[in-house]
């Protein structure tokens, strides 16, 4: 029983209930964005909302937290 | 808007053990309730659980769960609603600021919540160390290795090395070996001893470290005192990471590289006292030198109507958080009887609560501080920096700029974060502001947050333009 996400177009299988952050680390997927100045790849580490290193883009809205964000079905993840 | 217009009797923060216990003991009391946690579920750190089961083996979290659906009966339960600020009312009543973003896709809204008297039962996060390296991915908290598998059944690595301080580090490697990952080893960085050496510590603890202990020589995890990971390696993502044999000051004796892809630490807890600092709650040290916030014993700040309980009064774990909520939510219920039978001298000295239940919070909290005195922070891991590791990893400050703002006068905290500008990202300070207070040497000073939580700028906007809000039925 799981449903599908995208990263870049390419298909995350997700359990219902996890984060966005969750299911893209277990899909081995570590870093989803870099740094502003350094160019640094950057994915989940706090993993509770309170570091911000995770920040995500979903559906081409503002970053969220991936740690946080629960996933849906058909959520569209792109990285930059 | 705000909520139902009504004014609570009792408003919690927090829907951790502390949270639940002590709005559930209000509840049953007869008072008026709503609890507010920013999650998707009640249950905080510990008590953390995916949305479908299978649940995470955690010892109480039946009785937990039980005790969420006697609460969602008795009280107003707000999930996915973010507290970012909490001000007082002319009348004396407070109002905690919200937002929450509904499932519809029309964005982040304000929510406003009245209430008579406030809870504060926000935990508590991870406190890593920085060491070069450690913001490779596949650097993870061990809290944060742990809510991944507690609630999301995901295994952070597949050979995990876990690192850094404290009797958490068990539970986390235990966790981890079950679940299948391969854990190559627990580098406690203080002797390890200490669970053993403290006698408070070797009565009241040891059936738990000993189950822990032996689920690791199970898993054939081996738990290494003296030792710590001191950088991490790798391209984009962690690749090994180097471990070294300390001396009791956290001096470097020798090292060794491990092949790795995750690795877990964490050196403590900060414990989350932002609101209570807005609200001019007095704060105290901790005996790791943390400030909390100051409670007498029946867990009221010193700011009239507002009580705290668990990890924001100190660091003690689930068992202590939950008598603390318990005891704060029966004081908040006697102050609301007394209130309404016009008694304000009984008020002030308060009712008397159950003997049985203050004195075992009061073990507790010896046995909670003796557990600090035995994991310290040593000085020696400010000798693990380079000159290039990132100390704030929001705004991407290495050790260096910190240096040139102290070589330019800055030799306080407060002056390097004006001149350098860790503490000044996302995080607001909360990762990065310990290991700079280290490094100017001072101990933490409490968080100064007008907004802890960031807020779309349309929803402060609403929230400011908000009609003052009307008291409902009370
Ligand atoms: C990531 C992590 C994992 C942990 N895992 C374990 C474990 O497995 N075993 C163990 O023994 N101990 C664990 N701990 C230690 C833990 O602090 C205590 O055991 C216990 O959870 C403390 O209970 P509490 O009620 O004080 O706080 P918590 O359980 O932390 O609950 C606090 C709640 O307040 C909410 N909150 C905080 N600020 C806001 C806000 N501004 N707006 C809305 N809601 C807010 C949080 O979402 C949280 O649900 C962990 C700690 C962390 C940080
Ligand atoms: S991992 Fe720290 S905020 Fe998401």
């Amino acid at each position: 029983m799981t449903f599908q996400i995208t990263i870049d177009g390419r298909p995350v299988p997700v359990t219902p209930g996890q984060t966005i952050g969750a299911a893209l680390h277990a899909a081995g997927v570590r870093s989803w964005r870099t740094t502003r100045f350094g160019g640094r790849p950057r994915g989940l580490f706090c993993g509770i909302g309170v570091c911000f290193d995770c920040l995500v883009t979903v559906n081409g809205r503002p970053p969220e937290r991936a740690c946080l964000l629960e996933a849906r079905p058909g959520d569209e993840v792109t990285t930059s | 808007m705000t909520y139902d217009l009504m004014t609570y009797d009792l408003v919690v923060i927090g829907g951790g053990a502390a949270g639940v216990a002590g709005a559930l003991s209000a509840a049953q009391r007869g008072l008026r309730v709503a609890l507010i946690d920013s999650g998707a579920r009640l249950g905080g750190q510990y008590f953390r659980h995916p949305a479908v089961p299978p649940h995470p083996a955690t010892s109480g979290l039946d009785r937990f769960v039980r005790q969420t659906r006697a609460l969602s009966e008795r009280a107003e339960l707000l999930l996915g609603h973010q507290v970012w600020s909490v001000s007082r009312e002319p009348g004396g009543d407070l109002t905690v600021h919200c937002v929450t973003t509904p499932g519809d896709g029309s964005g982040e809204r304000p929510v406003e919540v009245r209430g008579r008297r406030l809870l504060l039962a926000t935990g508590a996060h991870d406190r890593p160390l920085p060491f070069p390296g450690w913001d490779l991915p596949g650097v993870l908290t061990a809290g944060g290795a742990q809510a991944l598998l507690k609630g999301n059944g995901v295994v952070a690595g597949q050979r995990v090395v876990v690192a850094g301080t404290g009797p958490f580090l068990l539970p986390v490697a235990a966790g981890l070996a079950a679940a299948g990952a391969r854990v190559l080893g627990v580098h406690e960085a203080n002797g390890g001893l200490g669970l053993a050496r403290h006698p408070v510590l070797a009565l009241a603890k040891a059936g738990e470290a000993a189950s822990y202990a032996l689920s690791l020589a199970r898993h054939r995890v081996p738990y290494r005192p003296r030792t710590a990971v001191l950088a991490a390696h790798g391209g984009d993502r962690l690749e090994a990471v180097t471990v070294a044999r300390l001396d009791r000051d956290w001096n470097v004796l020798s090292t060794r590289r491990v092949a790795c892809d995750t690795l877990a630490t964490g050196y403590g807890f900060t414990p989350q006292t932002d609101l209570g600092v807005q609200l001019g709650c007095d704060t105290r040290r901790d005996a790791d030198g943390s400030p909390v916030l100051a409670v007498d014993d029946r867990q009221r700040t010193g700011v009239p109507g507002v009580w705290a309980a668990g990890e924001p009064t100190g660091v003690g774990g689930w068992r202590l958080a939950e008598l603390e909520g318990r005891l704060a939510g029966l004081a908040a219920a006697d102050d609301a009887g007394l209130a309404a039978a016009g008694e304000s001298a009984a008020r002030e000295a308060g009712a008397a609560l159950p003997e049985v239940l203050v004195r075992r919070r009061d073990r507790m909290r010896a046995f909670a501080r003796a557990l600090l005195e035995a994991y310290p922070v040593k000085d020696g891991w400010q000798g693990w920096l380079r000159d290039d590791t990132l100390v704030c990893r929001c705004e991407e400050v290495p050790l260096s700029r910190l240096r040139e703002a102290q070589d330019l006068g800055a030799t306080d905290a407060r002056s390097i974060k004006l001149l350098a500008r860790p503490g000044m990202g996302w995080c607001q300070g909360r990762i990065c502001g310990y290991p700079v207070a280290c490094l100017a040497g001072e101990e933490p000073a409490p968080p100064r947050r007008p907004v802890v939580q960031p807020i779309t700028l349309a929803a402060l906007a609403e929230d400011l333009s908000a009609e003052p809000p009307t008291g409902g039925p009370s």
